[in-house]
């Protein structure tokens, strides 16, 4: 699936809730199903500064698609990463380089999120695209 | 008695809703709310006396430099100082902090050593580590117990003539403990130490009394009493402020310039370069007669009720452990629930509209002791209700069973 087709599918999912409770709830669930990182991944070159709890993000290369897990000492982060995960993971380096993010507005994730939440996720997403470009200039 | 109906009606904030819920404010180690009566000084200042201070031959100029005035009397009488020139006004805890620490690197040499307790808020302790690297001074800490109190046979093994300077909260932010700052500075002063106590959490539960204290130095943030935030005070007795040089230079602190010397102003004015935070400063002598009018015992005895109840309700939950058991404490529960993460717990009473501080508290060193990420802290003031307790406690249910 393209990544703005998996994008569109979260905005409807989102807009099933009623309030922010069931959103949590929603998150806390991805959170917890996410596959997680392995272990000798979860060092401090791998984790993502600017948020609270620690983040820690692995990506590789299979074929031409850019493969991520990460993992959260905070459950509703991990919900986060999982968003973020299923959107520009098995994706192509240029796909996720060129990807906007409009969807984090559309679900309103960054307005419910605590001010250093929503650094975290812009954060977050700065860094998968930092990964993209990296294995990016690894295929040319 | 404390009449909290009443006083609520005092605090306008208390009346929002936060996220469609009204607001259960438990954050007031971080900041207090402000009262009607000193947002009305704010506005009065702004409307009808705006002007510099100690300068103008105006009226205006007369009028706000008489308030200002007035406001470190006020100050003065609070804290039971003997002077009002050793009421300097500065930007806060961490200026006041800064200004002591800056002065101390002209009295000290290499080898001399400071004290500081384990239980600092740890922007408090870069201030000492920077002195350190200046003059060579060495840093030691006064180690903590598991209840979060400080282990005062290791201060007394710490104490030495070589001890130039103590340093220590009166009250810890992330914990609540009360410190025995009365043994801390009688025993320093006994190898000749000075002492600086900072007062930030400790001046919205206890009226200290500087005399009685007989402290060199002690610090607070209006905004933790009912005051607004960037002003607070340094105390500093006469003989310590005369012997400290200047902290900044420029306008109010000289007496006299010329391209060849500069002479320095009286106490405070010395410590109070350019232009103060003359509205913020009288806010300061405002909040004080507030919470005075309700009286320190009172707001004591009925902050040690709240923090009673609370502890025995939160303790009833699942899973649930307090850090900082100190049977000396303010109303500051910190918290965890088993493995659960402060910052999902907080992120989901927010959601409830119930505020609360999640993570180090800017106390990285006490997380390490307990080898935790963080904690949840829940902070009671003499606005807060059994009621909003019971909403708390109600929330971290919730959220225990959500995220667990
Ligand atoms: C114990 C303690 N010291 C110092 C400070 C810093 O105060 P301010 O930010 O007003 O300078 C705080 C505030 O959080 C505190 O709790």
């Amino acid at each position: 699936m393209t990544i703005d087709k998996i994008q569109e599918e979260i905005i409807d999912e989102f807009s099933m809730f009623d309030d922010w409770m069931q959103r949590y709830e929603y998150m806390i669930d991805l959170g917890k199903s996410l596959p997680l990182i392995e272990q000798e991944f979860k060092t401090d070159d791998h984790i993502i500064k600017g948020c609270q709890s620690k983040v820690w993000v692995h990506a590789k290369l299979q074929e031409d698609k850019l493969v991520f897990t990460a993992d959260s000492d905070a459950i509703i982060t991990k919900g986060i990463i999982a968003i973020l995960i299923r959107v520009f993971s098995n994706q192509k380096p240029q796909d996720i380089i060129d990807a906007n993010t409009n969807f984090i507005d559309e679900i309103g994730l960054k307005e419910h999120l605590s001010p250093t939440r929503a650094n975290g996720l812009v954060s977050m997403i700065k860094q998968l695209k930092l990964y993209a470009v990296a294995y990016q200039t690894q295929l040319n | 008695m404390i009449d909290v109906t009443t006083i609520r009606k005092d605090f306008p904030i208390l009346n929002r809703e936060v996220n469609g819920k009204p607001l259960v404010y438990f954050d007031n180690a971080a900041t207090s709310q402000t009262p009607q009566q000193v947002i009305d000084v704010i506005v009065e200042y702004y409307s009808s006396y705006n002007a510099n201070i100690h300068r103008g031959v105006h009226a205006l100029s007369q009028e706000a430099t008489d308030k200002y005035e007035q406001a470190r009397i006020t100050i003065q009488k609070h804290f039971n100082i003997a002077k009002s020139h050793e009421v300097v006004f500065t930007s806060g805890t961490t200026h006041s902090i800064n200004m002591v620490a800056n002065g101390f690197g002209a009295l000290l040499s290499a080898g001399d050593e400071i004290i500081v307790s384990a239980l600092e808020h740890h922007s408090n302790i870069v201030p000492w580590q920077m002195l350190c690297e200046r003059t060579g001074a060495i840093l030691k800490v006064i180690p903590m117990n598991l209840e979060g109190e400080l282990v005062m046979e290791k201060y007394q093994e710490l104490l030495s003539d070589k001890t130039k300077l103590v340093f220590c909260n009166h009250v810890s932010n992330a914990l609540g403990t009360v410190n025995p700052i009365e043994t801390i500075i009688k025993e320093a002063h006994k190898v000749g130490a000075a002492v600086l106590i900072d007062g930030a959490q400790a001046a919205p539960h206890i009226k200290a009394d500087m005399q009685a204290l007989d402290v060199d130095f002690y610090t607070v943030s209006a905004h933790k009493v009912c005051g607004p935030t960037g002003v607070g005070m340094l105390y500093g007795k006469e003989e310590w402020l005369k012997k400290l040089p200047p902290y900044q230079g420029g306008g109010e602190m000289i007496a006299e310039v010329t391209f060849e010397k500069t002479t320095y102003a009286d106490l405070p004015h010395k410590f109070e370069a350019g232009t103060p935070n003359i509205c913020g400063g009288i806010a300061f002598g405002a909040a004080l007669d507030y919470m005075n009018t309700i009286g320190f015992k009172a707001i004591a005895t009925y902050e040690e009720e709240l923090l009673e109840y609370a502890t025995e309700q939160l303790l009833s939950i699942n899973g649930l452990k307090i850090y900082g058991t100190s049977k000396k404490k303010t109303s500051v529960i910190s918290f965890n629930i088993d493995n659960l993460h402060p910052y999902d717990i907080g992120s989901i009473l927010d959601k409830l509209g119930i505020a609360v501080r999640t993570g180090h508290h800017c106390a990285q060193p006490i997380m390490e002791f307990f080898k935790i990420p963080g904690t949840v802290r829940a902070s009671f003031s003499f606005y807060n209700t059994k009621e909003e307790i019971d909403t708390l406690v109600a929330g971290v249910e919730r959220a225990r069973n959500m995220l667990l």
